[in-house]
């Protein structure tokens, strides 16, 4: 802007200064593509000189199982209403592992949240320590936990549930107090000069103000967690995961079983996707029309 | 509305309102309350207290900080070795022990605090300040023969013992004796051998005399018998967090260069089309919906075990994840820039290059950042199924059940790269969004 006041400078180096800007950062576009060019195409051919197959030669493949299991599950497909039915309990224990993890997950979260916001936190110089909290607990893959927990507790759901529940807690925590920080701390304020406790402050301020944020944001994890809790499964925490790695380790004769699974698996998560994304965007967007 | 209200009226809408309140208040706690009831029972909460394995988590907990030195003699032979954990690679030389071991015709093995262990050429001894001395013999036919300085009926709970095995448990250490041999751990604070093998010649030296060493042209080899550690195989965990960070690098990016074309196809202001529109949207939703588990399985029938298998999984379950999200973002793109851009008489690809990329790239980098952390521990996860990365050296080491101080190890050192991956996205993210601020 500057350069406009100096109505005396030829406009030609004006010309020639703009292009030299725009020249070397071009130049510089053109490093850092060339540079994410060769990382992604050496990390790539890295990746497959230290895999079992080679990506050419399994490529053509790739079909060869899914098709497997359709041609098998469709010959037999007048038992696949049976499988459903028999693994429909498996099933259930996956959605109840991630919706008892995202509740208590998401309670923890809520209180972790409200400690370490600037304004609203019971202890305002403990805020740094409650976040550090939760960077470490969202780091800590659920893997890690539920794998430890199973050595200790025995297989089952619990292991995972809690794995899933102290990732959810700090995932959510961070999210909430993001969402926190945008409520205005009037109410807080107006409470707390009428004698109200923290508790009460937050409960009565706080959370009528972030309410529909925090449950849109927990619906948005518990689609999250169904997934992490069939993959938990397939490690050995129980669950359709559990049921799906027997039927695939026992292979052919299995297939129908293994695509009844896969089908069951797929529909859970189509709903569960759907009907977050939809209840979601009744949050958001009803807020707006109640005004 | 509220004006033409009689009072009475108002005050009957807001007691009808409050009643609501009241109930949603009581109804909603009381339905959590019920659901957490149902998952007490159908998780059997109270059985799993029951099967839970306290002395597995001792062991857990105690290994992680602590490790253990064995003294073993071999009772047909005689011969006595020293050896951290027990393990062949943490073996002491034949004649060389530990100051607390001394070797041999007959072996001491001081555990402190007054207790002792001794292996005569016929009797093993074990005194304890408190009680009195034990001895044991042991004989082929008669097993273990043990004598004690108080009357059997009085055996302590820390003794276990009958005809063929003796295991005496205290704190100062634990002395087990069989037909075949006797065994004396002795345990110990910290993470044995984590930096050199007792093979090595950096053993046991401080960091000054270290440093010297180094100074003095030899920081090669006291680097290279670091990192080639048989112990901590410190080579192998760094190319394994390489590999996962690597996995997670191609899937994300891969997804997003997949994703990014097809995204126009998804989003109403460039896809004019109903039906491309729906295909578009339906095709991201088959490629989330059929989960990252399902595509590890597929893919590792046509591709083997490994870190690309492991690549290809998150590309593929990301580009439905990240075609939803661009395309949300190319529906909120400023139509003006566009119609800037096409006055100056530019083509429909230099439109898309200059008047639509500029405005999402910022958007779309910083959601691509985001996934870029999550998917470290998606790989972590992945690479336990599909064999590649620190998550296959994670469970290998959980499954042996013994080896908890490497998997805290690898706990630590994963918790670490997830938060540096963390830090790292959130910094860049940061000055994206404020080198857009700045102009562009």
């Amino acid at each position: 802007m500057a350069d406009l006041t100096h109505a005396h400078r030829p406009t030609t180096d004006l010309h020639q200064s703009y292009m030299a800007l725009v020249g070397r950062r071009r130049l510089y576009s053109g490093i850092m593509l060339a540079i994410f060019v060769a990382l992604m195409v050496s990390g790539f051919n890295l990746a497959a000189s230290r895999n079992g197959g080679s990506f050419w030669g399994g490529l053509p493949n790739i079909l060869d199982y899914p098709s497997e299991v359709v041609s098998e599950a469709l010959s037999k497909a007048s038992e696949i209403p049976g499988h459903i039915v028999t693994y429909f309990p498996a099933l259930l224990e996956t959605v109840n592992i991630a919706a008892v993890a995202t509740l208590i997950g998401a309670l923890f979260a809520v209180v972790l949240s409200l400690l370490s916001t600037r304004g609203m936190a019971a202890f305002p110089r403990l805020t740094g320590l409650f976040r550090r909290t939760m960077d470490v607990m969202r780091a800590v893959p659920e893997i890690v936990i539920a794998l430890l927990l199973i050595f200790v507790l025995g297989g089952g759901p619990v292991p995972a549930m809690i794995a899933i529940a102290v990732h959810t807690a700090g995932a959510l925590g961070k999210l909430f107090s993001e969402v926190n920080e945008n409520a205005s701390l009037k109410p807080v304020e107006g409470l707390q000069s009428v004698g109200a406790s923290w508790s009460q402050r937050m409960l009565l301020g706080v959370v009528p103000q972030v309410a529909p944020n925090w449950l849109s944001y927990a619906l948005l994890r518990l689609e999250i967690n169904i997934r992490a809790s069939a993959i938990l499964g397939f490690v050995g925490a129980g669950g359709l995961g559990y049921e799906l790695k027997v039927a695939i380790q026992w292979g052919q004769g299995k297939f129908d079983e293994a695509g009844a699974m896969f089908l069951m698996l797929f529909l859970t998560i189509v709903f569960f996707d759907q009907l977050s994304s939809h209840v979601r965007d009744r949050l958001t967007h009803g807020q707006r029309v109640k005004g | 509305m509220a004006m033409l209200d009689t009072n009475a009226d108002l005050r009957a809408q807001t007691e009808q309102i409050f009643r609501r309140k009241r109930l949603i208040t009581l109804a909603v706690p009381s339905l959590i309350l019920a659901y957490l009831v149902y998952i007490f029972f159908s998780f059997d909460i109270a059985g799993l207290w029951q099967r839970a394995d306290g002395r597995n988590a001792q062991i857990l907990i105690s290994d992680a900080y602590s490790y253990k030195t064995h003294v073993t003699r071999d009772n047909r032979t005689g011969a006595v070795s020293v050896a951290i954990e027990g393990e062949k690679k943490g073996r002491y030389p034949e004649g060389e022990s530990p100051y607390w071991v001394d070797l041999g015709e007959t072996t001491f093995v001081d555990l402190e605090g007054g207790h002792s262990v001794t292996f005569g050429p016929d009797l093993i001894t074990y005194v304890n300040p408190d009680i009195g001395t034990s001895t044991f013999r042991v004989s082929r036919s008669q097993g273990v023969v043990a004598d004690y300085p108080f009357p059997l009926d009085e055996m302590p709970e820390w003794i276990n013992a009958s005809k063929n095995r003796v295991a005496i448990t205290t704190d100062a250490g634990r002395l087990t004796i069989t037909r075949n041999r006797a065994e004396v751990f002795r345990y110990f604070t910290g993470w044995e051998l984590f930096f050199f093998t007792l093979d090595s010649p950096y053993h046991g030296l401080g960091f000054g005399a270290l440093l010297s060493r180094a100074v003095h042209g030899e920081a090669g080899a006291i680097l290279s018998d670091f990192w080639n550690n048989p112990m901590w195989l410190h080579k192998e965990v760094a190319w394994a967090i390489f590999e996962t960070v690597l996995m997670a690098f191609l899937g994300t990016f891969g997804a997003a260069l997949v994703a990014l074309p097809l995204a126009f196809f998804a989003a109403r202001n460039f896809a004019p089309m109903m039906w491309v529109r729906m295909g578009a949207r339906r095709f991201f939703d088959f490629f989330r919906g059929v989960d990252a588990l399902i595509w590890t399985i597929i893919l590792t029938r046509a591709f083997g075990l490994g870190p690309l298998t492991g690549a290809l999984a998150i590309l593929i379950t990301d580009t439905g994840t990240f075609g939803k999200l661009f395309s949300e973002a190319l529906e909120n793109v400023d139509e003006k820039q566009i119609e800037g851009v096409q006055s100056t008489g530019a083509r429909p690809a230099q439109r898309y290059r200059f008047g639509v990329l500029p405005q999402v790239t910022p958007v779309l980098l910083s959601q691509i950042l985001y996934f870029l952390e999550s998917n470290v521990r998606s790989a972590t996860i992945i690479g336990a199924i599909t064999g590649g990365g620190i998550g296959l050296m994670l469970t290998q080491a959980i499954l042996t059940q013994k080896d908890w101080e490497e998997v805290t190890y690898y706990i630590v050192l994963i918790v670490l790269m997830v938060m540096l991956m963390d830090w790292l996205s959130g910094l860049i993210r940061a000055r994206l969004i404020k080198g857009d601020e700045a102009g562009h």
